[in-house]
């Protein structure tokens, strides 16, 4: 199966992309992959922290229901929850259906940016998507 | 050692992903479960359900040990009719529930689950002898459901299947094969279900296909199952719970007399005042209560109960679930709270089905 994997996005190894904002450049948006929405299957909630929320890379920061499982958020890096996607409130299906477009879940301001530089590029992520 | 089902190949034409269920190499789903509810909630669906298996019980004594086999009264069931019955421990507890056909005066079918297949032939066995059966691997079953469901039955397999009212079965000439068809399910949808020989089970799954049917695997199969509250052996139901608690007292005839196990002791309990009953509790927030999540009252510590099932319903956008609630807990209306992960998810018990197909 050929999973979208844009080119201009950052990855980690949990299945969630980052993209650096242009209107603010110590933000990201948060997401999970093409790859990620498959494996975990129609979205049908997420709970998510308030805005100000602090965010520690590595720990979760919120978990993502599906029709069959339950699946945690790991921070991809360390910051403060500027907003989430408050149209997956009414269309959590939005995640499966445009997952690096208006399926989008959380802005962050990054703390620390060189945490960024640790990330995968989108060649490296799809080099470890399994074969199948 | 999985058993893999005839119509394999089919499903992976149709992008199935497999899961392993009892034993057989099953459809979990294929475009995915929230779509393939719908299709069955809107359209129509069909499912694979071969893994259950198939007993007949054959002779001019059929019925007599039949009755003596399940709970219900299978002898008031005349032909062409099916019923919902259960195999009882001597404790009434419930060891499996099933499916009976009174097919013709000395032909009766019964449908058991899978994970229960060997133990529930044995019971079969141990009242009816050579008279019962099990020739599963012979045939396919299918079932279709969903509003266009017994449309697309009735032109795919004629007046046989049209002229049938819902919990009918008959068996039927289709293109040279004896197929043995039902208006019956477990979805909460109208539609059919058909036993055609496995020689013949590439051509009625292409026909219904053709037909417009969306292929629907074990996911929805169970979401839809849980939206009208039928009870899933083995969660819901078990050999610890008896068939009043569980709200299965329409399958259990007591009025004739018959002995059947488990009898006695089911005399006791529907006398009795019931100290706990099955509730079907519906979320009041956002939250997905899951199977074995804890029950409590609100603000409470302690649980007073595990969902026997839970889930997120597709046709309501709600979390449900079922649990075993003591009696003053278990009224419509109550507010409860599971714990989902941590976090008190206020649910309120509600009437069953949680989902009832609209009229008309």
């Amino acid at each position: 199966m050929d999973y979208e994997t844009p080119e201009d996005l950052l990855y980690t190894e949990d299945h969630e992309w980052l993209r650096r904002e242009a209107d603010a450049a110590d933000e990201v948006t948060i997401g999970i992959t093409d790859f990620a929405q498959e494996q975990v299957g129609d979205v049908v909630y997420l709970e998510l922290p308030a805005d100000g929320a602090a965010l520690t890379a590595g720990e979760p920061f919120g978990e993502i229901e599906s029709a069959k499982t339950v699946a945690e958020l790991f921070a991809p890096v360390s910051g403060e929850l500027v907003a989430s996607n408050a149209e997956l409130e009414e269309r959590p299906e939005l995640v499966n259906e445009s997952p690096y477009g208006d399926g989008w879940i959380v802005r962050v301001r990054v703390s620390d940016a060189a945490e960024l530089d640790k990330l995968m590029d989108a060649e490296a992520y799809r080099a470890q998507l399994p074969e199948d | 050692m999985l058993t893999q089902l005839t119509l394999r190949e089919r499903h992976l034409d149709q992008g199935a992903r497999f899961a392993p269920f009892a034993g057989w190499e099953m459809p979990l789903q294929y475009e995915g479960i929230v779509a393939e509810h719908r299709a069955v909630r809107e359209r129509v669906g069909v499912f694979d359900v071969s893994h259950l298996a198939r007993a007949w019980v054959e002779g001019p004594e059929a019925a007599d040990l039949l009755r003596s086999a399940t709970t219900f009264d299978v002898t008031s069931l005349r032909e062409g009719k099916a019923h919902y019955s259960l195999y009882c421990n001597e404790a009434g507890g419930i060891e499996d529930d099933v499916f009976i056909y009174h097919l013709s005066a000395e032909r009766w079918l019964v449908i058991h689950n899978a994970a229960n297949a060997d133990a529930d032939f044995e019971r079969l066995r141990a009242v009816a002898g050579d008279a019962a059966s099990e020739r599963t691997a012979e045939t396919v079953m299918l079932a279709v459901q969903g509003p266009d469901a017994v449309g697309l039955l009735a032109s795919v397999l004629g007046e046989g299947f049209a002229a049938l009212e819902p919990r009918d079965c008959a068996e039927l000439n289709w293109q040279g094969a004896l197929l043995l068809v039902a208006r019956t399910g477990y979805t909460g949808e109208d539609g059919g279900e058909c036993i055609v020989p496995a020689d013949r089970a590439e051509s009625l799954w292409d026909a219904l296909i053709g037909g417009g049917a969306t292929p629907a695997g074990l996911g929805a199969r169970d979401s839809l199952r849980l939206e009208a509250a039928l009870p899933l052996h083995g969660n819901d139901i078990d050999a610890t719970t008896n068939p009043y608690e569980a709200g299965l007292g329409f399958a259990v005839s007591l009025d004739d007399g018959a002995p059947f196990t488990g009898r006695e002791a089911l005399v006791a309990a529907k006398a009795q005042p019931r100290s706990r009953r099955l509730a079907h509790l519906a979320a009041r927030s956002r939250g997905v209560p899951r199977t074995g999540y804890e029950v409590r009252k609100p603000g409470g510590e302690d649980a007073i109960a595990m969902l026997t099932s839970g889930g997120h319903s597709p046709s309501l956008k709600i979390g449900i679930g079922m649990a075993y609630l003591p009696a003053d807990l278990a009224r419509t209306g109550t507010m409860l709270e599971v714990d989902v992960r941590g976090r008190a998810l206020p649910v309120e018990v509600v009437r069953r089905p949680f989902y009832r197909k609209p009229k008309g």
